[in-house]
């Protein structure tokens, strides 16, 4: 007689849009398990979890926790049926204290009023059980540090009566040290019964700490395994080993690399540290990493959003000291910008205004011819509209995405970098981009490229830079392999191997 | 439980609160003011000038005290000023001079003030309008009822409760202990009662708030009511000092001042964070400058710009301190600290 499984979840199905992200997935998790999730950028994980926490609602599938047949339309009967989500993003309030955050909604009760007292000394009681030193139950949650708001959200999370935990990317925003506390504060989680959903990338804290694995890759399900049944090397390959297409433009004719257009040596801020990376003109280089990494934060230092604060950045062999997007601009740098929609377009204003912007609001790089070129330039790029006075937010993702680069090129920049250019837009609009990053080198610009697809960077770059953990973890020339660039990225191999 | 209630002590001594903070700009306000006053060889601190003083903060007092509520919400209510007014005029007619009416004019006064309170809180809860149209609309309704409904003073208030208006305790006038007791059973409310508690949660995130099991549309509505009830209240007084209900008395823009005051007293206009005390010491910041204005005779156009200055300046000086406490934590710890190049 086995009781049944904390949670069955079968033949799940989700798209949006109509693009499939999860066809027919399954997940089992035995109780007081720690169940790894793994697969690349892009699997389907963070859908498969949402739908778990009922942020997201299946499109076909069946959800079993305990036996019970379940299926959540909004998140608090997730919660309330004993599924609870640690999101990167914290559901905490800062000003709150600790006592109060794990109590809020269901604070005990004195004739008099809310029992602060008593809600202290639950939290302290169930902090200890944890094992957890050093957190105070009345310190105001925005005064601590990432971890130990990670620990007031788990602990929220089991007294709330949580037989399932899904953590996603627990480990992202914390330090060493704070990690082997979250080790511990797992494995306590499984004695004490509770199953625990882990999705990370980072290969060594599956082995360390997961007793089973299921690998996801394009929204399938692949295999499901025992961590000891399973090397690191067969188990990374398992979550890539795809055929590249051969989709990707050839590289082309003519296209010579030229001289160094972006350098950074030791560039560093609060985010990434240790950057030295070069783009020459006429050069693609592709950032990979898997997400936190720090890939957009260095397209952000590079564009001052979020400057270096160590190190040196040089444009054609010019130190700058770039302070803001202003002073990018007139360096002849360019972003296009991760968010399409908060970041790279005024929604409601026309083609032509969002064209114009760049242009309009930098006197010193406006000048008469570069206005002058932006139709040709929205032609060249294939724009699909209504006219140049159409609103963009009626433009479909790709073309609104050929906006945002017309918007740039009109400035004429000497170095472009692409924040996940493709994201969000249709295969042929993807094409079209593919060819026009080509198109870009071969007149000579600087390609700054960042692709969560790793088929997208080695299809296109010519060298790819692997970050791991904010550092660059190794270069890799155009043609490298999947493996290899994950390698890198999950921290198996690179400059900072981790110590075994 | 000797280990939590110790770190407590070390984290409030180790950072002085915001509520602190504001108590000391008051005593400091006073100190400041009665130099001054002093320098031109008068007494701030004289009877007449203290009652002056105190007398301003009863009436501002309780509008600020029910928009404190309401702004920790995230929310704001413009019609307070209205509703002081028409609750002045239902006061005034329901008593018509008769003491004996007292209990149900001010029974009245509460019924109407609630209702007008519990409309703004259901517009703004559940038709999601936004609280600065949905009150402002309710504030032009009141308006435009009074202005044809009421052509001058209306009613009649006994003597008896016009001591509500005038009488006092020492220097301290009635109507201020008044809404100090007010004042002491809102801090009580959004410290011990669960629906003032989650006040704070509604308006430092709703979502949150909502995902944790808070009914957060009862939360804001009751906070919306107890706003309208406060300005009643104000109301009440209105008549208490006129002797009759005046509808013109919207003209002064009570709700200003009221709002001044909360972000005075450190409440966050985007809600969550700040409490009454606070607003406390809002309300009597202002007071003193204007009584200081009064008794200097400065000429009312410097008046205003110093009152204007002085907010800009304290809600500069908390975004500040808001900044600083953000800015402490990166996003990614473990690129900054522990590895060094």
């Amino acid at each position: 007689m086995t009781a049944p499984p904390v949670l069955d979840m079968h033949g799940i199905d989700k798209a949006f849009l109509g693009v499939p992200v999860l066809t027919s997935v399954d997940l089992r998790i035995e109780r007081g398990e720690v169940h790894a999730l793994v697969g690349e950028n892009g699997a389907g994980k963070s859908t498969l979890m949402k739908i778990l926490a009922g942020v997201h609602t299946a499109d076909a599938g069946a959800i079993e926790l305990g036996g019970r047949a379940v299926s959540f339309t909004h998140p608090l009967q997730a919660q309330q049926a004993g599924v609870a989500t640690v999101f990167q993003e914290f559901n905490l309030l800062p000003e709150l204290t600790v006592a109060e955050n794990i109590h809020l909604g269901r604070e005990p009760r004195t004739w008099h009023g809310v029992d602060r007292r008593a809600m202290a000394a639950r939290t302290a009681k169930l902090l200890d059980d944890l094992g957890v030193e050093g957190l105070a139950p009345t310190a105001k949650v925005g005064s601590l540090s990432v971890a130990h708001q990670q620990i007031t959200e788990i602990a929220k999370a089991l007294s709330q009566g949580a037989d399932l935990i899904c953590m996603d990317e627990p480990t992202a925003a914390l330090a060493d040290a704070e990690v082997e506390l979250l080790y511990r504060l797992v494995r306590r989680l499984r004695d004490r019964g509770v199953a625990v959903l882990y999705v990370s990338h980072r290969l060594r804290e599956i082995f360390d700490l997961c007793d089973r694995i299921t690998v996801l890759k394009d929204g399938k399900h692949v295999t499901t395994v025992d961590t000891a049944d399973i090397t690191p090397d067969e188990l990374v390959t398992a979550m890539v080993g795809r055929r590249i297409e051969s989709v990707f433009p050839e590289r082309l004719q003519g296209t010579e690399t030229g001289e160094v257009r972006l350098r950074v040596e030791g560039g560093g801020n609060a985010w990434i540290d240790a950057i030295d990376l070069e783009v020459r003109a006429g050069e693609i280089v592709g950032l990979a990493g898997l997400q936190g990494s720090g890939r957009t934060e260095i397209a952000e230092a590079v564009f001052g959003i979020a400057p270096f604060t160590r190190g040196t950045l040089s444009v054609d062999g010019t130190p700058m000291r770039i302070t803001g997007p202003r002073k990018a601009i007139r360096a002849g740098l360019a972003l296009v910008t991760e968010d399409r929609k908060a970041e790279g377009l005024a929604l409601r204003q026309s083609v032509r205004a969002n064209a114009r912007m760049i242009l309009d609001a930098n006197p010193r790089v406006r000048s008469r011819r570069r206005l002058g070129r932006i139709p040709g330039l929205l032609s060249s790029l294939d724009l699909v509209s209504r006219g140049e006075d159409q609103e963009v937010q009626f433009l479909s993702g790709g073309n609104q995405q050929k906006v945002v680069v017309a918007k740039w090129l009109a400035a004429e920049p000497g170095v472009i970098v692409l924040d996940e250019p493709t994201r969000g837009i249709d295969v042929g609009a993807k094409h079209k981009l593919y060819s026009v990053i080509r198109q870009l080198a071969a007149e000579g610009l600087a390609v700054l490229l960042i692709a969560s697809e790793l088929i997208e960077v080695i299809g296109l770059a010519d060298r790819i830079v692997v970050l791991h953990d904010g550092r660059i973890a190794g270069e890799l020339p155009a043609g490298a392999t999947e493996q290899e660039v994950m390698a890198y990225a999950t921290g198996r191999r690179g400059a900072e191997a981790e110590p075994s | 439980m000797t280990r939590p209630d110790l770190s407590a002590l070390t984290a409030s001594i180790r950072r002085p609160g915001t509520t602190a903070l504001i108590y000391l700009a008051l005593a400091a306000v006073v100190l400041v003011s009665g130099v001054a006053v002093a320098l031109e060889g008068k007494n701030l601190f004289a009877t007449a000038n203290l009652v002056d003083m105190f007398t301003r903060t009863s009436l501002t007092g309780f509008l600020a005290i029910g928009m404190t509520l309401v702004i920790l919400c995230r929310s704001l209510d413009l019609s307070v000023g209205y509703t002081a007014a028409l609750s002045s005029l239902v006061a005034a007619t329901t008593m018509d001079g008769q003491v004996a009416n007292l209990p149900l004019a001010i029974g009245a006064v509460l019924l109407v003030s609630g209702l007008i309170g519990a409309a703004n809180g259901a517009i703004v809860a559940f038709l999601r309008v936004n609280p600065f149209i949905a009150t402002l609309g309710t504030g032009l309704i009141i308006k435009g009822y009074l202005d044809t409904r009421y052509k001058g003073p209306a009613g009649d208030v006994p003597e008896a409760f016009r001591a509500f208006g005038y009488s006092r305790i020492g220097p301290v006038p009635v109507s201020t202990l008044v809404m100090l007791a007010l004042a002491v059973a809102a801090i009580w409310f959004l410290r011990s009662s669960r629906t003032g508690h989650h006040m704070y949660a509604v308006g430092g995130d709703v979502d949150i708030a909502r995902m944790s099991g808070i009914r957060t549309d009862r939360v804001l509505l009751t906070a919306h009511v107890l706003c309208g009830m406060c300005a009643g209240v104000a109301g009440l007084l209105l008549a208490a000092r006129f002797g009759t209900g005046s509808a013109e008395s919207y003209t002064n823009l009570y709700e200003l001042d009221a709002i001044a005051a909360v972000v005075l007293g450190g409440t966050l206009l985007l809600g969550g964070r700040g409490g009454v005390a606070g607003t406390v010491a809002g309300v009597m910041i202002l007071a003193v400058l204007d009584s200081v204005f009064n008794v200097l005779q400065i000429d009312p156009f410097a008046k205003d710009v110093l009152r204007g200055a002085v907010i800009i300046a304290a809600v500069a000086l908390y975004a500040r301190r808001q900044l600083d406490r953000t800015a402490r934590r990166p996003r990614f710890p473990t690129a900054a600290a522990g590895r060094t190049r």
